[in-house]
This record gives C-alpha cells, sequence and structure tokens, in this order.
C-alpha cells in the first residue's frame, strides 16, 4: 500500500529533482562510451562600437551543437525596448529566454514609471539576474542603447560582472574581433565608418574562428532611429565557390563540348523495320 | 536586491530532509537518486538548490534589515504585520493561490522571472491528497 505524503507548496522556477539522476547516468555512460547530449551553443561573434551619434551592433549567425552547425542563419541580436538591443553570446537557449525576460521586465518597468527605459536598468537587472543564477545561465551579453543620457554600450559576462566600455566583443570569436577593433577604434566616428569597422570585426571573426560563420547582421541605433539590418553582409554563401565570385564557371557541368573527342571512321548500318500494328488510345481530357 | 553570496545563504537554509527515503513506498528509489550515501542524504543534488529554495525569504530579509538600519525598527515591524496579515489569505492547502497581496506588498507584481514561467505550481501534475493536508494544517494529524 502506497503511503500518503503531506506535501509543502510547490515553488515555481527551476527544478533540481533530475539533477542527482543525470549526474549518475552522466558517469554511468562515459563508463560504457556514450556521451550525454550537448547544449546547443552559439559559438559567436558578437560586437559593438559606440560612434558619434549613438551605438552599432554586430553579430554573425551560426549555431554551433557541438561539431556540427545547428542553424546557419539565426539571429542573435535581441529586442530589448525599441531604443536597447542586446546580441548573445553562449548557450542559445540562455541568452534567448534571459534577453525575453528582460525585455519584460523593461516594458512593465517602463509603464509604471512612464519614462523610456535606460540602457543602465537593463544592465542593472540582467547583472542581477546572471549573478543569482551563479553562472549556470550561460550567457554573455553585449548590451547597447540610447537613453536620455546618450549611447551606452555595456558587456555582461555569466557570472555577472559588466563593463562600460567604448568598444566591447564577446564570444568565441571574441579575441579575432577585438584584434580588428584595437587596430582601427577611434573616437567619434561617423555612422558608415563604424559599420564598416563592425563589419570587419565580426568577418574576422567569422574567417578565424570555426565557432562562427554565415553572414553579418547589424544594428544601427540612434537617438529615435533604430535600423536592423539582417543581412548586412553574406561573408560565406553556402553553395557559391569561391572563385565564381569572379564569374569563372568552377562547379558542376561536366558535359563536353561537341568535337572534343575526334572522330576516327564513321559506319551508318540502317535496320529495316515493318509497321505491323497501330492503335491510337485517347485520353480522358473531360 | 538579489546580490546575496551564495555562503551566507547555506548558512540559514532550511535543512534537507535527510535520513527519510524520497521516493514513494518509503524505499529508496535507486533509479532517480541513485544508491543511498550519507553524503547523497545532507548535501543537495545542486549547487543553487538551496539557494533557490530560501531566496524570497532572503531576499525579504535582506531588504527588512536594510530598511531598519536607514529608517528605524518600526518600518520593518509594520511591514512585517502587512506581510503575516497578507500571507493569511490563502486558499485550502492543497489548492495553488495566486499570492495578489504578498506579492504587491513585495513589489514583485509588476516583475516577471523563472519563477512564474518554468515549472508554474498552479500546473503541477501532482497535487497532495486533501484530507491530509487540510489535518496537517489544522494539526489533526
Amino acid at each position: 500500500m502506497a503511503t500518503l505524503a503531506v506535501r509543502r507548496a510547490p515553488l515555481g522556477g527551476f527544478s533540481f529533482e533530475n539533477c542527482k539522476r543525470n549526474s549518475i547516468l552522466e558517469s554511468e555512460a562515459s563508463k560504457v562510451g556514450f556521451s550525454v547530449p550537448t547544449a546547443r551553443k552559439t559559438g559567436t561573434t558578437i560586437c559593438g562600437v559606440v560612434f558619434k551619434d549613438g551605438i552599432v551592433l554586430g553579430a554573425d549567425t551560426r549555431a554551433t551543437e557541438g561539431m556540427v552547425v545547428a542553424d546557419k542563419n539565426c539571429s542573435k541580436i535581441h529586442y530589448i525596448s525599441p531604443n536597447i538591443y542586446c546580441c548573445g553570446a553562449g548557450t542559445a537557449a540562455d541568452t534567448e529566454m534571459t534577453t525575453q525576460i528582460i525585455s519584460s521586465n523593461l516594458e512593465l518597468h517602463a509603464l509604471s514609471t512612464g519614462r523610456q527605459p535606460r540602457v543602465a536598468t537593463a544592465n542593472r537587472m540582467l547583472k542581477q539576474m546572471l549573478f543569482r543564477y551563479q553562472g549556470y545561465i550561460g550567457a554573455a551579453l553585449v548590451l547597447g542603447g540610447v537613453d536620455c543620457n546618450g549611447p551606452h554600450l555595456y558587456s555582461i559576462y555569466p557570472h555577472g560582472s559588466t563593463d562600460k566600455l567604448p568598444y566591447v566583443t564577446m564570444g568565441s570569436g571574441s579575441l579575432a574581433a577585438m584584434a580588428v577593433f584595437e587596430d582601427r577604434y577611434k573616437t567619434g566616428m561617423e555612422e558608415e565608418e563604424a559599420k564598416q569597422l563592425v563589419r570587419d570585426a565580426i568577418a574576422a571573426g567569422i574567417f578565424n574562428d570555426l565557432g562562427s560563420g554565415s553572414n553579418i547582421d547589424l544594428c544601427v541605433i540612434t537617438k529615435g532611429n533604430v535600423d536592423y539590418i539582417r543581412p548586412h553582409d553574406e561573408a560565406n554563401k553556402k553553395g557559391v565557390r569561391h572563385g565564381e565570385l569572379e564569374g569563372v564557371q568552377l562547379t558542376g557541368d561536366y558535359r563536353y563540348k561537341r568535337g572534343t573527342t575526334a572522330v576516327l571512321s564513321k559506319v551508318v548500318n540502317p535496320l529495316d523495320l515493318e509497321l505491323l500494328e497501330e492503335t491510337v488510345q485517347t485520353m480522358d481530357t473531360s | 536586491m538579489n546580490t546575496r553570496g551564495l555562503r551566507s545563504q547555506l548558512k540559514d537554509s532550511v535543512p534537507v530532509a535527510g535520513l527519510c527515503p524520497q521516493g514513494s513506498y518509503g524505499i529508496q528509489d535507486s533509479l532517480r537518486s541513485g544508491f543511498t550515501s550519507v553524503k547523497n542524504e545532507l548535501l543537495p543534488s545542486h549547487p543553487l538548490e538551496l539557494s533557490e529554495k530560501n531566496f524570497v525569504l532572503n531576499q525579504d530579509k535582506m531588504n527588512f534589515s536594510t530598511l531598519r538600519n536607514i529608517q528605524g525598527l518600526h518600518a520593518p515591524l509594520k511591514l512585517q504585520m502587512e506581510y503575516r496579515a497578507a500571507r493569511q489569505i490563502q486558499r485550502l492547502p492543497f489548492l495553488q493561490s495566486s499570492n495578489l497581496a504578498l506579492d504587491t506588498l513585495r513589489g514583485s507584481d509588476d516583475t516577471i522571472g523563472f519563477e512564474d514561467i518554468l515549472s508554474d505550481p498552479a500546473q503541477s501534475e501532482t497535487m497532495g491528497e486533501p484530507h491530509m493536508m487540510v489535518e496537517y494544517k489544522l494539526g489533526l494529524l
């Protein structure tokens, strides 16, 4: 006979019921040689830069799952509020859910205060949530926006530390992108110059890091206007070999022109065929 | 503020119910909790488990102590009286109540967190046995 139990009122939020079982299964499975499925990461290059009138955020579009590309064109620049956008690196689900929750919270906060939300508010909310979960939520973010105090750019690490800087990069391709920034960043750039700089930084990440690839997305935020350019540049087109860009046909045609092979001799044997029977079967086209 | 460190929360944590088997039928559920060991019973299965279980409590404690330091003893005392009153407005023990008054007092009625999205208690698949829960609450058990 089963025992009856009195249970305490359940709390919402994360449930840790299966953690023990999972760790046991993982250790057992590794003894036999299987490996536990891993979460889909974005293995990314994301970056942001402050220019004269606002912010330019850039991201690549590849999502990886171990050694396989899971999504060739995923969108890593997430909406937080009309004047604030956030790029996310790390575990794809974590960045997605975290930015959505903060976006909702910021909207409620803006309705309650009656003012346009500030980037520092979003930063504070993100940092407190990530610290609460002690880095187990693997979301590394680049947060940028323009509010009443001007343009602001923050980088937020999974454990909850933040940096407020004029140019930031995150993700597995961050070193490649940072190299481009360190070389060519100047204060007070124009919009086109800033877009070109971000495009080059993301391209450096795409070509030099295995975890980043496909297209370059840009988001230009200025006071009162947001330009979400997706894709800004298709750095790697699937199915197009590099040489074809110059008009030289490199792929796929294995037909030879008539006359490629020389004809040595030609013999023609006519076949005499008699017509035995002719039937016509009409199609029913009614 | 959610900035309390992990170590300080372990000190005033609610003790994990050790020494009594976790599964239904009263015996050790080997598939889910593995073999019995003292370490298994005492330690939480995930470093965040205790921290999350007591998060709201600790946050309240910290807010009250800050308030006491800034505004004196009466402010947190009055607020705690209101919390106690709000906590008494509940449905029967086995039903989920919305805690609206409590949320409004805490200021969490206009925030969304993981506790609102994941494992919503209003939609849990199991529920406590109604008679036992009421008897437990009335102290008849």
